[in-house]
């Protein structure tokens, strides 16, 4: 017992130290595509000018404090015209804008080029996780959510908090080296920013339209970032994490995604029975719903409804469903339509007309939301 | 008896005085009372800001969740900027250029008086908008003081509450520039040329140029915003074949130039301020003219560098990048002419000019990282993280509130007839100056270390300098208590010393060389003629 | 600024502007609740106009007595035509904003909405203009430029030339044939509103053309909407300045408030012909 205690303060207190040692970085992280490099290095080249430029300007300026107070008599002149430094003075920064931005052109271009990938990617912004669905390339149709992993414990301060806390998900993006891989941005809600500092990408997710950026990670490893655009409440609840893995492991690693698709595949026209539906639906409503309706049901006095004791909850199931697949236009709530399978609809549904306080007693199957997607 | 009648009569229009009491503040039309109200408004404004800054920086002081829900953390970030920018910085501006612009070019009051005082009255009636706006349901907006669709259309009625408020804010607004346009070209004495008038004046007038060009702009982007939320319309909805990217660039059309309006009447008190500290006359007026003018013309065309990362075509990004640096040029000039203004003068550093000398430190440091963001590959890393956060409190804070600070310390004498406590003063500047940088400088770090704003809880690399901003946050925070109590001083409790007509030898403007201290309450009722 | 020696006239403290600020505060609150479902916040709205409406009465009651008092010389008079120059040039800005998005809809948004890229969320949009977007299906017709439209062109142009013939009298000083052309001004405008009602009508119960009608719709609705609102406070101050000169007010050589309407006049006027070929035609 006491053991435990000891084992589990001594980590805390190494991840704390550890973390402690991360606390202080003061650049841009290692860059491991090319793109990242080249902006790694337009920015020392920025930093370069403007640090000559600074002390010059600011040399003279304390030069002048020092030299020219009336504390140590210094009399004041009085020309305050001199039309030749002054055009000297114009032109000079002028043509240095005009040495950086060439470079910077340069680097637009080639951050701006996504054609001919090897890999196409398309990733959905959602209220507040990612989804990623392999378009083109190898791998292709594999599709999954990606959630912050990070315990909530973590985050109130119950626990104590891990390495990469609030840069951890369940599922990661995987994707091979050395292979371009083109990422199609949009979002299903608001608007939300795919950010990976590594690989010097970042570009907004729109909803109601596709935008385009690209990446070929030059190194094996664990990519993080974070969304990058407020996106609502839980905005700094959406990190991102790319995997970047050997050709070979990519290739095991879709193999192995294949067969859990093929697992995980529902019969629709199964039967379900109250507890398992309920079940199943307890999962899907902890993944989709809780960030908002909270896990009592209760929801955000003001902001988000309660479902426990909801009158459409508990009312006429053909609104609930509607609700659940379209959203409502104009409020947080999604339409889940897109994202969740017939099961897992019929599942969230059943729970949450079972649960709390809520008794309908009703068991919704897969087949009543095919039929109410039409 | 017609006689009598004559004078009564001048004295009912001409030379009237005040009501007495509160009354005298509600129905008046004098510049004066009028700048007192605003600059006491915007103050207070301020501390409201401040104080959700410090509950920002508060929650942010460790990892995790400390204090408020991540919803409450995003009203008050959003409400920390609206408030600062709608609520101090600019109405603090208006009420230098209701205080000065008569007095400098020797008018008798604004062109419209009683336009003026309701330019004012609307503003109280704003900030009880925002402020009551926390207390609905569902608390205040928390869509960010850029409030982007749809984002924004998701809100309670604190949305709404917000964009009435900036409806309000922007009527109020465009009223005042109105005013300060006519007054400046209408009501010049005698001989004031347009190329005669001090520099506060010249970059107020084309402030009130900006701020009449895009403060109904933003009006039509938040009715748009209205009726998208409320009465089916789809301008920012690609259902409807909207785009919420459209929103961006309508906000941003006046954004950009939001934030010149925001600095430019501050180059213009320090350009007061340091001549008159290194008793020798501005270097390069007419220049300075000049680059006053392209800053406003530049930033009509900048706009979408807040935008590089929503996916614009190639050449889009190019035009934009190229038009921001060019703004580099004219500041440049600007910061270069303050320089050799002190080259071999003979310089004092009183609280104006200490203040004075660290806008331009300071304000440089931000016009740096400014340009950083605008090289467009290097945006792509900083575009929504701290380093921004960082470049716009340089040019904002150390920027625009250290500017107004120089001018209240430059001007006190001549609104009060007192001097305010120097030594007090050079305390308050050396507490915000180190303080400032405290707080401020180890967020460039974090955004380069890809820490997105906006958020209430981040990873533990982060956790280091988070720690020293909030630290230098509460530090700052006091320092404009102490502010407060000198602002009190002079102004309230009428303590310090009497301040004579001239106290600042180098000060030529017609308020100190015509008006004596405290400046009457009618001032410039005949025009001084100038030769 | 003849001559330079005259004061300024600087009004004393006036109690009316208070009431504005009163009335905008109820105006915002009411509406905010009313827009979020408390029904009776729209009293609230009502009253806030009343208040308003009550300030701007006694507010330019004073400066109509100011002025028929002979308080301003040429010198405010300047003051006044600077003022009403900018204000129509914000005016101008405002609906910039709204043409703006009107262009960046049909020349940006919907061409991206169909583009090759867009296929994956909208495979069966195509790019036209007008539109009501990928997800409205509802069918709607436009609203077609030759007929009402182009009567209400001429509708108005005809007033801004009966408002210039009104300003020739006045300057002359036919006092009859001033106040005859204003009422032609003003019947004109009436006119023109009745039509754009009749217009919005018929585009609800025969074109299915809504407010929510997509971008099309909105753009349309709120265009249009704005101008009306435009015109309907430029009829009411027509109508005001027509009951100053038949009460006698305006000088020959001096009558910048019956100017200043007309500016405002011919501004409205130009804002339609912007809308006509934007809007209705192309
Ligand atoms: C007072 C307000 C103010 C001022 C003056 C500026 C000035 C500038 N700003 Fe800043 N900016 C803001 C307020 C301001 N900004 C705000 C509030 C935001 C964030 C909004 C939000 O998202 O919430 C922002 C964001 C912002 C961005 C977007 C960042 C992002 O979101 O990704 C960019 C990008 O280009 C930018 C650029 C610039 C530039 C180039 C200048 C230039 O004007 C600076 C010019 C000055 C100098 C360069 C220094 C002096 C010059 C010399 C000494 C000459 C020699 C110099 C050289 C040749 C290098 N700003
Ligand atoms: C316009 C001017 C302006 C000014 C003056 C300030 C002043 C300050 N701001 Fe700023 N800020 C903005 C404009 C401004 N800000 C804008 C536009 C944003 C973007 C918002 C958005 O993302 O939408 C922003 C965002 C912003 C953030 C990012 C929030 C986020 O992304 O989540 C932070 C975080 O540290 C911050 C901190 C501060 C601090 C510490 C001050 C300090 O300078 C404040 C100091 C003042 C006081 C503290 C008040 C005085 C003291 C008291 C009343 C007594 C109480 C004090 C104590 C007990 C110590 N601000
Ligand atoms: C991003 C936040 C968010 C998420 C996630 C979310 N909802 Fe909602 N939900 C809302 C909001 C906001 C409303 C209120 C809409 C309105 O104003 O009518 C709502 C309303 C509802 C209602 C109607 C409640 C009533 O009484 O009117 C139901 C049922 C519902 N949601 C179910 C779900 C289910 C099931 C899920 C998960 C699959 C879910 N929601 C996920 C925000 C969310
Ligand atoms: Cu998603 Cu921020
Ligand atoms: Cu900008």
């Amino acid at each position: 017992m006491t053991n435990r205690v000891v084992n589990a303060t001594g980590a805390a207190l190494l991840a704390l130290s550890g973390a402690a040692e991360a606390a202080y970085q003061w650049n841009l992280p290692t860059p491991v595509t090319r793109v990242a490099g080249e902006i790694y290095n337009l920015h020392l080249i920025m930093m370069g000018i403007i640090l000559v430029i600074f002390v010059g300007v600011f040399g003279v300026m304390f030069y002048s404090i020092y030299a020219h107070r009336k504390s140590v008599g210094h009399q004041a002149e009085n020309f305050h015209e001199n039309i030749t430094v002054e055009i000297i003075w114009a032109i000079i920064p002028f043509l240095i804008l005009i040495a950086v931005a060439w470079p910077a052109t340069k680097s637009i271009l080639n951050l701006k080029d996504t054609a001919s990938p090897d890999i196409t990617i398309k990733a959905t912004g959602y209220q507040w996780k990612w989804g990623y669905d392999y378009l083109k390339g190898e791998g292709e149709g594999i599709s999954f959510l990606s959630n912050l992993s990070t315990p909530q414990d973590q985050i109130t301060g119950n626990a104590p908090k891990g390495e990469h806390y609030l840069l951890e998900v369940d599922n990661p993006m995987v994707v091979p080296v050395g292979k371009k891989v083109r990422v199609l941005l949009t979002s299903n809600d608001v608007i939300h920013a795919w950010m990976v500092p590594a690989f010097g990408v970042k570009q907004d997710a729109i909803p109601g339209f596709v935008r385009d950026s690209w990446f070929r990670a030059d190194k094996v490893g664990i990519y993080r970032g974070q969304c990058a655009e407020l996106c609502g409440k839980d905005h700094g609840f959406m990190p991102i994490v790319v995997e970047v893995l050997p050709a070979e492991k990519y290739t095991a690693w879709v193999g192995e995604q294949r067969k859990k698709i093929a697992a995980a595949a529902d019969d629709p026209n199964r039967k379900w029975n109250l507890a398992d539906l309920k079940a199943r639906g307890e999962k899907v409503y902890a993944a989709n719903c809780v960030a908002c309706h909270q896990a009592n049901g209760q929801g955000v006095k003001g902001t988000f409804p309660a479902l426990d004791g909801s009158r459409l909850a508990n009312g006429p199931r053909g609104r609930h469903i509607e609700i659940v697949l379209n959203g409502k236009r104009g409020t947080a709530m999604a339409a889940f339509g897109k994202q969740l399978s017939d099961t897992d609809i019929a599942a969230v549904i059943t729970f949450t007309r079972n649960n709390w306080g809520n008794r309908t007693g009703e068991v919704i199957q897969p087949s009543e939301i095919r039929s109410a997607r039409k | 008896m017609s006689a009598v009648i004559d004078s009564g009569h001048a004295h009912d229009e001409q030379a009237h005085g005040p009501y007495g009491g509160i009354m005298r503040w509600v129905t008046t039309t004098n510049h004066k009372d009028i700048g007192t109200l605003y600059l006491w408004f915007s103050f207070t404004m301020f501390l409201v800001g401040g104080v959700l800054a410090l509950a920002i920086r508060a929650e942010l002081f460790r990892p995790g969740l400390q204090f408020w829900h991540p919803e409450f953390f995003n009203q008050l970030t959003t409400m920390h900027g609206l408030i600062m920018v709608f609520g101090a910085i600019m109405p603090a501006f208006v009420g230098f250029a209701n205080w000065q612009v008569p007095m400098m070019i020797g008018a008798p009051d604004m062109a419209f008086a009683r336009l003026n005082n309701w330019s004012f009255w609307m503003l109280p009636v704003a900030a009880t908008l925002l402020v009551g706006s926390f207390f609905v349901p569902g608390g205040a907006t928390a869509a960010g003081w850029t409030i982007y669709a749809p984002l924004s259309t998701q809100m309670g009625p604190g949305m709404d509450l917000a964009i009435f408020a900036l409806h309000i804010m922007g009527a109020s607004s465009i009223m005042g520039s109105i005013n300060i346009i006519t007054t400046i070209l209408n009501m010049r004495a005698p001989g004031m040329t347009l190329i005669r008038m001090p520099l506060f004046v010249w970059t107020w007038l084309i402030t009130a140029y900006l701020l009449i060009a895009v403060m109904p702009v933003l009006a039509g982007a938040i009715t748009m915003l209205l009726t998208d939320r409320h009465f089916g319309t789809s301008f920012f909805n690609a259902a409807g074949g909207g785009d919420p990217v459209m929103f961006q660039h309508i906000f941003w059309f006046f954004g950009h130039p939001e934030v010149y309006i925001m600095i430019l009447p501050g180059f213009g008190i320090i350009s007061q301020v340091i001549p008159a500290f290194s008793r020798k006359p501005l270097f390069g007026y007419s220049s300075m003219v000049y680059a006053t003018a392209s800053i406003a013309v530049l930033s009509f065309i900048v706009w979408a560098h807040h935008m590089f990362t929503v996916g614009m075509p190639t050449a889009g990004i190019l035009f934009f990048m190229y038009a921001t640096v060019l703004i580099a040029v004219p500041t440049g000039v600007k910061v270069f002419n303050w320089l050799t203004t002190m080259w071999r003068g003979s310089m004092s550093f009183e609280t104006p000019m200490l203040f004075a000398v660290g806008f331009i430190f300071v304000f440089t440091m931000g016009g740096f990282t400014g340009l950083i963001l605008a090289i467009m590959p290097i945006d792509i890393q900083l575009q929504d993280t701290y380093y921004v956060v960082a470049h716009f409190h340089y040019v904002l804070v150390a920027g625009s509130l250290f500017s107004l600070f120089a001018g209240f310390y430059f001007w006190v004498p001549k609104w009060t007839g007192r001097m305010y406590d120097e030594k007090l003063g050079k305390w308050h500047f050396w507490l915000s100056m180190i303080f400032f940088n405290v707080t401020f400088f180890p967020m460039h770090f974090l955004g380069l270390a890809g820490m997105p704003r906006r958020i209430p809880d981040y990873a533990l690399q982060f956790a280091g300098f988070n720690e020293i901003a909030s630290i230098g946050a509460f530090g700052f925070g006091l320092s404009q208590i102490l502010f407060l109590w000198i602002a009190l001083k002079v102004t309230v409790l009428g303590q310090g010393e009497r301040a004579g007509q001239r106290p600042w030898d180098g000060a030529d403007t017609l308020e100190w060389t015509h008006l004596p201290s405290p400046a009457p309450y009618h001032s410039f009722h005949e025009q001084p003629v100038l030769g | 600024m003849s001559d330079r020696a005259q004061h300024y006239y600087v009004p004393r403290p006036s109690h009316w502007m208070i009431f504005g600020s009163v009335g905008l505060f109820c105006m915002a609150t009411g509406a905010a609740s009313w827009l979020n479902g408390w029904e009776p916040g729209r009293y609230i709205v009502l009253a806030g106009l009343a208040i308003l409406a009550f300030m701007m009465a006694r507010w330019f009651g004073d400066v109509i007595r100011e002025s028929e008092g002979g308080k301003y010389g040429r010198w405010e008079d300047v003051s006044f035509r600077w003022g009403m120059s900018w204000f129509i040039f914000s005016e101008v800005m405002f609906f910039a904003a709204f043409f703006g998005a009107l262009y960046y809809a049909r020349l940006l948004a919907v061409p991206d909405l169909g583009s090759i890229d867009n296929k994956l969320l909208w495979p069966d949009f195509a790019a036209q203009w007008p539109t009501a977007g990928p997800v409205f299906k509802d069918p709607f017709t436009p609203m077609a430029a030759w007929g009402i439209p182009a009567l209400n062109t001429l509708l108005l142009l005809s007033s801004g030339v009966t408002v210039t013939l009104a300003h020739w009298a006045l300057k002359e000083g036919k006092r009859a044939q001033l106040a005859l052309f204003m009422l032609f001004t003003v019947v004109l405008g009436v006119t023109f509103l009745c039509f754009q009602a009749y217009e919005y009508g018929h585009a609800y119960s025969d074109l299915n053309l809504k407010l929510s009608t997509g971008v099309y719709g909105s753009t349309f609705f709120m265009l249009t909407g704005f101008h009306g609102f435009h015109v309907t406070l430029g009829t009411i101050m027509l109508t005001v300045i027509l009951a100053r000169c038949l009460a006698g007010h305006f000088r020959p050589e001096n009558h910048f408030a019956f100017e200043a309407v007309a500016w405002y006049w011919h501004f409205v006027d130009v804002v339609w012909l912007g809308l006509f070929v934007f809007v209705y035609w192309l």
